[in-house]
């Protein structure tokens, strides 16, 4: 299982639209997305992910086997994905 | 569309709000389905595994009819709170557990219903942002029930035409939603025509009929006319009933054309101002021949929420109001929730009586601190803009609440203060009121609801609701000399100042300024500018001097110009 860290860059944290497409990218990876010491939930639940309530500046930890899709993950968390319309 | 009447045409009845006459397609709204109850499911496993098939198939259903409507509103805030529902509705954790609870042994419609359930309380203990998002849940919960119940999708459907809108009710979401550029007319089988969904529409100047009877009968896609000023409805009008609708339409469109102040024929000024629920509507005024805002019901902002609103949130909107109006007068009415405007963080629901209930001004007996904000955000919205706010507080029954309000409002920096008369005893001790404030505003519907003893949202009641009512008259007479003595305002506010009729009557009772839907204003404008000041104090007098709510109207109308009777159908 690899790991991967990185700091949530939208400006308005992972909230409806940075949510969406974060979990539309993550539909069928089976990775999954946790808080500083939280629980993991799957990374492609928009309910679960919002239901973390991360804020912009905060770091998450996605775990899962795919690594091509772990890569393609954190570029978007790193994106300001509420900038980018 | 496939259903189409017989040839013969046929009327329905109801109560018209507005002028305007149209003919258009019907668009059917449908309501929420019921929350299930039955938690029983299949007793085998093959049904089990054919339910959970069904559900599969609906959630991907309503996923997909929301990802189209997101794709349509592409790149406004609706669209992303679209796609944002659309994923909801794909979410595989909410539809894993629905499946879950199904195939051990739960209902269906029970399943969808419970496990959308636990993401409401787990949002809503969230607070802030997620709770927000606990309607759009729920409006996924019920699209899928609806789906797997067989029945149409709720609320209204995304209009492809110019239509005529028909629901059993409207609620203020729906309402919301609405594509306005769309809404030929709207039709509701309930209500009355002083409720949300008429006070809307005549604010938009689009034409409706409220309490229609068979109004559910319409069918998606039919023609029907609608005649806002006769509250009939046609189905499968003759084309000279469509002829006379647009010849109707061209002679109000004409009227708008007039932007003078309000006057009377011999120049005695009577101020025409709208009333307003949001910052667009005042953005919509920007060009608009009005002199101002006589109502802004801030409560739009706090209803259907979970938490009150910011204080600087407030005030942003607030200031948008005040730079649209660019240094017109603007009055704005402090929160006015409980009975019918339910607040879900202050409203009790435990009242058996809400509308003589903790609603209004009297929530600053539970929850001073919502009052205390909102002056606060006026404050500073003035503070940004530069532009006076006039400040009122709703419901106010006694001098001493009167005074309480004024004191409060002064010491936010609000310089002008007044208060709605919409109690009988406030009515009656106008002159005292007037003493503690700078100007009141006569909430008519509400005045005829307390006097007359008559729930305003109760269609059936409708004749006792008459604004014409001598009683009424008698109170705002009271309140009317009130001002003059005090030379202070003395508003109207209610949907009585938009009958150019009536108008004339309130004109003569010395009324100072008349607030109404912004589309209701050229028609009163063209009927004072045919009354000079002694005709309609003649008017007024008459009405007062009548028993009877009909005989008033009839000698009113007696003494109107008859060219302005027959221009705006009245």
């Amino acid at each position: 299982m690899a790991q991967r860290t990185v700091e949530v860059a939208s400006a308005q944290g992972l909230h409806a639209r940075p949510a969406t497409l974060f979990t539309q990218a993550a539909a069928g990876t089976g990775v999954t997305i946790a808080k500083d010491g939280g629980t993991p939930v799957d990374a492609a639940s928009i309910l679960r992910v919002m239901a973390l309530g991360v804020k912009n500046g905060e770091t998450v930890t996605l775990e899962g086997e795919d690594e091509a899709a772990l890569d393609r993950l954190v570029a978007l968390l790193a994106t300001d994905l509420d900038a980018e319309q | 569309m496939t259903e189409v009447p017989g040839p013969t045409s046929q009327e329905l009845h109801g109560s018209g709000v507005g002028r305007g006459a149209v003919v258009g397609p019907v668009a059917r709204a449908y309501p929420p389905p019921p929350t299930p109850l039955d938690a029983e499911g299949p007793d085998n496993d093959a049904g089990r595994q054919a339910a959970v098939q069904e559900v599969a198939e609906a959630y991907k259903a309503v996923a997909a009819t929301l990802m189209t409507r997101a794709q349509n509103a592409a790149g406004t805030t609706m669209g992303d709170v679209l796609t944002a529902t659309a994923a909801m509705a794909s979410d595989p954790e909410l539809i894993g557990s629905v499946k879950e609870r199904v195939l051990t042994g739960q209902a269906p419609l029970f399943a969808v219903d419970r496990a959308t359930e636990e993401y409401v309380d787990l949002f809503t203990a969230a607070g802030g942002y997620l709770a927000e998002r606990v309607t759009d849940l729920r409006s996924v919960r019920d699209r899928v029930l609806a789906r797997l119940a067989g029945r149409p999708e709720p609320g209204v459907p995304e209009l492809a035409e110019p239509s005529v809108v028909v629901a059993t009710d409207l609620s203020p979401a729906d309402t919301a939603t609405l594509d306005l550029a769309k809404v030929k007319a709207i039709v509701i089988a309930q209500g009355g025509p002083t409720g949300h969904t008429a006070i809307i529409a005549g604010q938009l100047g689009i034409p409706c009929v409220v309490r229609v009877d068979g109004a559910d009968e319409l069918v998606d896609g039919e023609i029907v006319a609608v005649d806002a000023a006769t509250g009939v409805i046609t189905r499968n009008p003759a084309p000279e009933l469509t002829a006379k609708a647009e010849q109707r339409m061209q002679a109000l469109h004409d009227l708008e054309k007039d932007r003078s102040d309000g006057a009377t024929s011999d120049g005695h000024p009577v101020q025409l101002l709208a009333n307003i629920g949001t910052a667009e509507d005042a953005e919509r005024l920007t060009e608009a021949a009005v002199e101002g805002v006589g109502l802004f019901r801030t409560e739009v902002l706090f209803l259907g929420r979970t938490t009150a609103p910011t204080r600087q949130e407030q005030a942003e909107v607030y200031a948008r109001v005040l730079t649209a109006l660019g240094g017109r007068k603007v009055v704005v009415r402090t929160l006015d929730a409980g009975a019918d405007k339910p607040l879900a963080f202050v409203t009790r629901t435990d009242e058996e009586n809400p509308a003589l209930g903790v609603r209004g001004y009297r929530l600053v007996r539970t929850a001073k601190e919502l009052m205390a904000d909102q002056l606060a955000a006026l404050a500073a919205a003035q503070e940004a803009t530069g532009v006076q706010p006039w400040v009122m507080a709703p419901m106010i029954a006694t001098v001493d609440e009167a005074a309480e309000f004024a004191a409060m409002a002064r010491e936010a920096g609000i310089a002008k203060a007044g208060v709605m008369v919409e109690v009988p005893s406030a009515a009656l001790r106008a002159r005292d009121i007037l003493a503690e404030v700078d100007f009141v505003s006569m909430g008519t519907n509400d005045l005829a609801q307390y006097t007359m003893a008559s729930d305003r949202l109760l269609g059936s009641l409708v004749d006792l609701l008459d604004p014409w009512q001598p009683a009424v008259l008698d109170l705002v007479a009271a309140v009317a000399r009130g001002g003059r003595e005090a030379e202070k305002s003395a508003g109207v506010c209610g949907e009585s100042a938009s009958d150019p009729l009536m108008a004339l009557v309130l004109t003569g009772l010395g009324v100072t300024s008349l607030s109404m839907s912004p589309a209701a204003v050229p028609a009163v404008r063209f009927s004072l500018a045919r009354h000079s000041l002694e005709r309609c104090q003649k008017m007024a007098a008459a009405a007062l001097a009548a028993p009877t709510a009909a005989k008033g109207r009839a000698a009113v109308l007696a003494l109107c110009d008859p060219q302005v009777a027959e221009v705006l159908a009245l």
